[in-house]
């Protein structure tokens, strides 16, 4: 077992730092490794100061999202065999201030998600009583897609239009709106397009389609913001028409 | 809502002028501008183009191709501007530059259109 | 590298002295290809809107009298014109092929409840692009 690769590792105290900087560390090559056993062999064996966020190894929680060799990826979804002979770049999420070396600070995700209304709005809410809100197949098939979403923010760090402006909702949380709108039980449409309706919703989006590809769940949040910016359209026309009518 | 927002009217005109372009831009272009003055084929005679844009009809499909392609360029512009080169702060003088260009190209394939002889 | 200001923090994230925040390069089209691609793709706008100047200028041509349309003829045969039609001819198909492959993303197709996949959306789009242009070709050749 002599094979090494070398990782090159951001590194930011913000005790002592001024700017990020890059460390590296020579780590076993082992063909069944990912790039979080890596940082986690560095963590145990050679510096147990190295900082970075993980839980799950197994591609659920979006915890252990990072920059690797410049692209947004679930690290523990990412083999190292792939950028043999090396070195690798590992960095902090793009985009997102740096907390500590490999750990951003997502408060502004976190506060754009809880903007978009993720949950069942309903008019009328009927008593437990008379049963639940009952959905087919077919109505569960429409919204699944967007419902795989792990929230890990991969598409946001693959996203130049938030990079440039920060109140841009961005792709997750809108791909999270269209959830809620394509789902049979949910009434509150008309209060999600008011919101993303706005410059900063989805007519900030210019279509780069980069949070298509790093989204590891497939959820497609660039198709997500193009039929809600249809959706959008054919509403403001409808208005236009028969300015009365309820939406 | 209190005020209509603009950005959806701006969408529809990019996004029919993106569809024309997709599916028109390419043969024209290269029939009307590359091989016929180049004489690969046997080209229509004036008399015959001539006679066949003087059809109010065509006239009228004419202005609609020449006019929404310049919105959905106009769209793409500006945004490629205020992003590419990081100048959102000049955003009124782009809009201008970019939709005016937009509306002046339409007067005047109006004027040209209605006034063909 | 010359130390840049830092972006202002938004409402959503609140300022914190030692959080880093990396700035945007002014560059940063030019440093990933995907991104180089996508502003290329913007710019083929470009070959859409020379496409319409040219067509106004073929009719005012027409408009003007068989003399006038014959140097103007004369004139798109000139080196400069043949470069600037391939030009944007070449810009008009590389649009064709990225409108084509985001509909079918921006599209949503349903036959019987299942959504139809992407790829025959858009080579369903090709398929309607091709007899396009074989008509309009037809019509002007024949």
């Amino acid at each position: 077992m002599a094979e090494t690769i070398q990782l090159e590792v951001t590194r930011y105290s913000p005790e002592k730092d001024s700017a990020p900087s890059f460390q590296k560390y020579e780590v076993p090559l082992r063909k069944d490794w990912v790039v979080l056993d890596a940082l986690n062999y560095v963590k145990d064996k050679q510096d147990g100061s190295l900082t970075f966020r993980w839980s799950c190894r197994m591609g659920v929680c979006g915890s252990c999202g990072m920059m690797v060799n410049g692209e947004p990826k679930l690290t523990c979804a990412t083999f190292l065999s792939k950028y043999a002979p090396g070195p690798v770049r590992v960095e902090p999420l793009r985009y997102f201030p740096i907390v500590r070396d490999l750990v951003v600070e997502m408060s502004d995700f976190m506060a754009k998600f809880r903007k978009v209304k993720p949950w069942l709005v309903r008019k009328d809410d009927k008593p437990l009583s008379e049963g639940e809100f009952l959905q087919t197949p077919e109505q569960l098939e429409v919204y699944k897609q967007y419902s795989m979403c792990i929230n890990c923010t991969l598409c946001y760090a693959a996203c130049p239009v938030y990079g440039l402006d920060p109140f841009f909702i961005g792709p997750a949380a809108i791909a999270l709106a269209q959830r809620y709108n394509m789902d049979s039980r949910d009434q509150g449409s008309d209060e999600r397009m008011d919101i993303l309706s706005q410059h900063e919703g989805i007519w900030g989006c210019t279509f780069v389609g980069e949070c298509t590809k790093a989204c590891p769940k497939n959820v497609d949040p660039a198709g997500a913001i193009q039929q809600y910016k249809l959706a959008a359209t054919m509403n403001w026309f409808k208005t236009l028409l028969a300015p009365k009518a309820p939406r | 809502m209190t005020k209509r927002p603009i950005e959806p009217f701006l969408w529809t005109l990019f996004s029919g002028g993106g569809v024309m372009a997709a599916f028109f831009a390419p043969v024209l272009l290269f029939l009307l501008f590359l091989a016929f003055p180049l004489g690969l084929f046997h080209a229509p005679s004036y008399d015959a183009l001539h006679s066949f844009v003087a059809m109010p009809l065509v006239r009228l499909v004419l202005f609609v191709l020449c006019s929404v392609p310049l919105f959905h360029w106009a769209h793409r512009f500006r945004y490629t501007l205020y992003d590419g080169l990081q100048i959102k702060h000049l955003n009124e003088f782009i809009d201008i530059l970019c939709y005016g260009g937009a509306i002046v190209g339409t007067l005047l394939a109006a004027l040209l259109l209605w006034n063909f002889s | 590298m010359r130390p840049q200001p830092q972006p202002a923090p938004t409402p959503y994230t609140p300022y914190h002295p030692r959080w880093y925040r990396t700035p945007v390069s002014t560059y940063w089209w030019m440093h990933r290809w995907v991104y180089f691609r996508f502003v290329l793709r913007e710019l083929t706008s470009f070959g859409a809107a020379y496409f319409c100047v040219m067509t106004l200028l073929l009719v005012r041509a027409l408009s003007k009298g068989p003399q006038a349309f014959e140097a103007f003829e004369v004139r798109l045969a000139s080196p400069f014109f043949i470069c600037m039609t391939v030009i944007a001819l070449l810009l008009a198909l590389f649009h064709t092929s990225t409108w084509f492959s985001l509909s079918a993303h921006a599209m949503v197709v349903r036959i019987g409840g299942t959504r139809v996949p992407g790829i025959l959306i858009v080579a369903g789009n090709y398929a309607a692009w091709l007899v396009v242009s074989a008509i309009l070709a037809w019509f002007l050749l024949r």
